[in-house]
């Protein structure tokens, strides 16, 4: 009882209480601190939407939202035409985002179409077939391939793909979307890879066994079985790397052949969305409509790669609910 | 019956000797493609070609000061990027319950990761320079110092870039540390900020430097984002200021110049030069330099997240 007493009066004592209070409040000074940093990321999302919108949205004051889409030309005879160009430095500027467009969907589909099907077979057989040695050593090779620097790949596609192509198919133009879309599927098939694993990895052995147990042969269980059970895991990289292939810049810009053609033939040469950004951003006049109709390019890139993202994650998220069994 | 079943067999073995027929063939392109670069490029180098500025429009010489602006960058980048990431990560996983709002801020660095890194360049030129820069310039009157692209700010941009990357490998070492050492301390009656600076960082050292490496790695190899943030064609002069303190001078990395970047170098001789096939074997010495940085990096970021599970696999 005695001894209580004391404890109680020494931790109240008024020195005590004065370190306690100096520690509470240095304490919630440094939750503070760190609380600020912590939501640095949501910060820098935010501020990236503003200062695109604060720029994009200034393109509007000059170019209507229609003119993004389409310009009605009227030519010498009176005829009015309706042309899908993008054409910004000309006399009569066309900022028609519709080639543009095109280029980017004909460049990062038949990307994503290929590293889906390649991806998702390296997924398959990462996490089903290669024995446990082996993946210990080929997954740190998958990471190492998904760190090889876009430029590279670039680089490798122009130089050796190019002409590779050219001389296998004999296109329209050398440099076009197949090009650009091999090249783009080199950065995106480890992206899907990996995360195919992970998603058939985290499928409970019971069900590998459960398949086993009533006789499925291997083959059987992984398409049946696992894929099924995995299959919101794998759509949702497939998704990732889509956004991806989407958002890709260098290998576009030096493959893709750089001509804002409105067409559907992948062998013709194309301009895609980033591409267009980066070869005409450091020539431009700051403030000029130009330069307002880039950043408005900017907002459509981000809104596209920020839908995909988040369904992505909203795929995940749900898979991880589901899958605790 | 007997039958029936070899057959089902037979289609299985088919489909999954594709499925192993994909993956070798993929091998075997990306062996073959590096294994060209390595090839061309390894008689281009030399301790000179690592060292000497390019000559003669570009033809002859070497890419010393684009390795130079590339650690230099990279360096500046880690500085801004680290301590942010690292203490984000803190936050996130010691002190932030499983709100919404936490979920949220999770969300944003998942799709921070996910913005297109072109993107990033607009936002660079946008914030960076044409806000941050031209108010810096407004306050302190410097004239137009501050808001030009500049090393400072492509470094700035490129941490907004790898964030993602240092505030996940740092959140996945500070999850490993055992509860049970936190709890320890608390019972030795350490403070929350006592126990974090002296119990929970220090184990989760191997995975911050993990995400550091990997970072600069990613930093080291982008072009897009510094494409109209300072990043230069050619320049005579390193990005080098004396630095003086009364008599004594020191030569320091300029933060405000202009500088050349190994990755933006390569795009630049490749696309744009006035010769790119007399060039070509420049192409693949400078493209061969940074393959190998970047893979050193990486296999050094593996080999410590390799190490450091293992040794958690031991606790």
């Amino acid at each position: 009882m005695e001894e209580k007493d004391f404890f109680a009066k020494s931790v109240n004592s008024k020195y005590a209480k004065k370190i306690k209070k100096f520690t509470r409040v240095k304490e919630s000074a440094i939750k503070f601190f760190f609380a600020v940093n912590g939501t640095m990321a949501l910060i820098f999302i935010i501020l990236i939407f503003i200062f695109l919108f604060k720029e994009g949205f200034r393109a509007l004051d000059h170019i209507g939202l229609l003119d993004f889409l389409y310009l009605d030309r009227t030519d010498a005879s009176g005829t009015v035409e309706r042309v899908f160009q993008w054409y910004p430095t000309s006399e009569e500027p066309r900022y028609s985002l519709i080639p543009l467009l095109i280029g980017t969907f004909l460049t990062a589909f038949p990307a994503t179409v290929i590293s889906t099907l390649l991806g998702v077979g390296a997924g398959i057989y990462l996490s089903e077939v290669a024995n446990p040695k082996l993946k210990e050593f080929l997954k740190p090779m998958i990471e190492l391939f998904a760190g090889i620097p876009t430029v590279v790949l670039g680089f490798v596609m122009l130089v050796i793909g190019a002409s590779f192509f050219n001389d296998l198919l004999h296109p329209a133009n050398r440099l076009n979307a197949f090009v650009a879309s091999i090249g783009l599927s080199f950065v995106i098939i480890p992206i899907i890879a990996s995360l195919t694993e992970d998603a058939l990895h985290s499928i409970p052995n019971d069900l590998r066994m459960a398949s086993y147990g009533l006789g499925a042969t291997k083959w059987q269980t992984v398409s049946k079985v696992i894929l099924p059970a995995a299959f919101s895991g794998v759509s949702a990289s497939i998704i990732l790397g889509f956004g991806r292939a989407i958002g890709e810049t260098m290998i576009v810009l030096m493959c893709a052949g750089n001509a804002a053609n409105l067409t559907t033939n992948i062998f013709l040469s194309v301009r895609t969305m980033t591409a267009t950004i980066a070869a005409e951003m450091g020539e431009v006049s700051q403030g000029s409509d130009h330069y307002y109709s880039l950043f408005f390019i900017g907002i459509v890139l981000f809104t596209f790669t920020f839908f995909l993202n988040l369904i992505a994650e909203i795929i995940v998220n749900r898979m991880r609910k589901k899958n605790t069994f | 019956m007997e039958l029936k079943k070899r057959k089902k067999d037979f289609s299985g073995f088919i489909s999954l000797g594709i499925v192993r027929l994909m993956f070798f063939f993929l091998a075997f392109i990306l062996i073959l493609l590096l294994g060209k670069i390595f090839i061309e490029g390894i008689g281009v180098i030399s301790l000179e070609f690592l060292i000497d500025e390019p000559r003669n429009n570009m033809t002859e010489g070497g890419i010393g000061p684009a390795i130079f602006g590339t650690v230099a960058v990279t360096l500046f980048m880690v500085l801004f990027a680290v301590p942010l990431g690292v203490f984000s990560a803190i936050y996130l996983n010691e002190y932030a319950k499983d709100t919404f709002f936490t979920r949220i801020i999770r969300t944003s660095i998942n799709n921070l990761a996910g913005v297109p890194s072109i993107v990033f360049g607009l936002f660079g030129l946008g914030f960076f320079i044409l806000f941050v820069g031209k108010n810096l310039d407004e306050v302190f009157e410097t004239g137009l110092l501050f808001g030009q692209p500049a090393l400072l700010w492509a470094s700035a941009t490129l941490a907004v870039l790898v964030l993602p990357i240092v505030i996940v490998s740092t959140l996945e070492a500070l999850n490993s540390v055992p509860k049970s050492h936190r709890d320890a301390s608390y019972g030795l009656g350490a403070t929350k900020w006592q126990t974090i600076k002296n119990v929970v960082v220090p184990q989760a050292r191997p995975g911050i430097l993990t995400g550091t490496i990997l970072a600069i790695s990613r930093g080291a190899g982008e072009t897009a984002p510094i494409l109209f943030l300072g990043a230069a064609f050619f320049l005579p002069n390193l990005p080098i200021a004396d630095l003086c303190i009364g008599d004594y001078c020191i030569p320091m990395i300029n933060p405000t110049e202009q500088f050349m970047y190994l990755a933006y170098h390569i795009f630049i001789m490749a696309t744009q030069s006035s010769n790119p096939t007399e060039t070509l074997p420049l192409q693949y010495g400078s493209t061969l330099v940074l393959i190998v940085l970047t893979f050193l990096l990486n296999i050094t970021a593996i080999i410590f997240r390799y190490r450091f599970r293992k040794s958690l696999g031991r606790l």
